[in-house]
């Protein structure tokens, strides 16, 4: 005898809809996502470079002078104006995302995430220019 | 004649087909009408094995949500005026779920997911609401009280491809209903709910596509719960590692 406490059970047959490999391509918000993350590769080259440099530096003025003649060559410059525009997508998709991340509270009240995002920019700005400063200076 | 717009409407009937195929219905182009009242006009007059879920009518719910033109939606709270009538609506059931029949899907998984982070209040010294009382300021009430409204519309699992790619991440609703309890000041389950979610199909799995919260019909804000919920874990690792008496 059917317990009838027990709802009746139905074999479903469902359709599972397989996740596409262009899933990206699909959405312009997915889309920016995978360029925000692929942007990533350009970072992670240009730490590197940045590393080579100190390395070179360290090592004595020769090894210093041999490497900054390898960045003048075009490939390196190619490079170079890649990797900065990718650097620039980064930062600033990530600074737009802050807000959600960090929630600053003054005096009871949210601090508007624009001011957030903004205020991330201006220390940017800041940086950049003393970091232009030393670099330009002499 | 008066004015119509053409539905283009997923169907999925699993006795005679093995996966869906869209059918197309003319109903009329009603500016008082939202998306949910097209639909019943379909099947009410045009078609009525047309299958979808629907309560409420308010944005309260949460059982209408659809793919509208591929964009997660709460039928009921989407005019039918936002769509011109020269171009046709798709309507689709919810992506990255198994569809059962036509619209409807099923949420048998988001249902386990949502109880594993133990959405309740959890404290070792309950008493009886006639004997004891648990204040709470409204600044108390404040920290959490956006991530309580959650509908659980699961527009926000159709709009999140790690939920696609990875079938076990634990996903944007339940994540921030658990942080909606861990910031609760009458809670005391944060480090329960830690050992579901401090794990790659828990919090970890989130990679900040963000568009959960642009979706969400109650400005939940799902993505903002997952990063705050990562900051203040990884905050209390690096205490653990770096100070003697750990993150206590």
């Amino acid at each position: 005898m059917s317990n009838p406490s027990q709802a009746p059970t139905v074999d479903l047959k469902l359709y599972r809809r397989p996740m596409p490999f262009g899933w990206w391509l699909e959405n312009g918000a997915y889309f920016r996502f995978i360029a925000r993350e692929l942007t990533c590769i350009f970072v992670g080259l240009f730490t590197v470079l940045t590393l080579e440099l100190v390395q070179a530096v360290g090592r004595g003025p020769a090894p210093y002078a041999a490497f900054m003649a390898r960045l003048e060559g075009s490939a390196y410059i190619a490079f170079s104006l890649l990797a900065f525009a990718a650097v620039l997508y980064h930062a600033v998709t990530w600074f737009n995302l802050v807000p959600t991340t960090v929630v600053v509270r003054l005096g009871g009240e949210r601090v508007p995430d624009g001011l957030i995002a903004a205020a991330h920019f201006a220390a940017w700005a800041v940086a950049s220019l003393v970091v232009a400063f030393i670099v330009l200076r002499g | 004649m008066a004015e119509t717009i053409k539905l283009t409407v997923a169907r999925y009937r699993p006795e005679e087909q093995s996966e869906p195929t869209f059918q197309s219905y003319d109903v009329p182009y009603n500016k008082d009408w939202v998306l949910l009242d097209a639909l019943n006009h379909v099947k009410n007059e045009i078609d009525g094995s047309l299958t979808f879920r629907w309560s409420c009518r308010m944005g309260v719910c949460g059982s209408c949500g659809m793919m509208v033109n591929g964009v997660p939606k709460l039928t009921c709270a989407v005019p039918l005026t936002d769509y011109r009538p020269s171009e046709p609506v798709r309507i689709e059931p919810l992506q990255f779920f198994p569809v059962i029949r036509d619209l409807v899907v099923d949420i048998t998984s988001f249902l386990g997911k949502l109880s594993s982070v133990k959405p309740w209040i959890i404290r070792d010294d309950v008493e009886a609401t006639e004997v004891a009382e648990y204040r709470q300021s409204p600044a108390e009430l404040d920290d959490y009280k956006q991530f309580s409204m959650c509908i659980n519309c699961m527009l926000c699992y159709s709009a999140c491809p790690v939920v696609g790619l990875e079938s076990e991440f634990a996903g944007p609703a339940a994540i921030a209903l658990a942080q909606r309890y861990n910031l609760d000041s009458r809670d005391a389950g944060a480090e329960e709910r830690q050992d579901v979610l401090n794990e790659h199909e828990g919090m970890w799995g989130c990679t900040f596509v963000g568009e959960c919260t642009k979706v969400c019909p109650k400005n939940v804000d799902p993505a903002g719960a997952i990063q705050l919920y990562k900051m203040a874990t990884a905050q209390d690792w690096m205490k653990s590692m770096l100070l003697p008496w750990g993150a206590k």
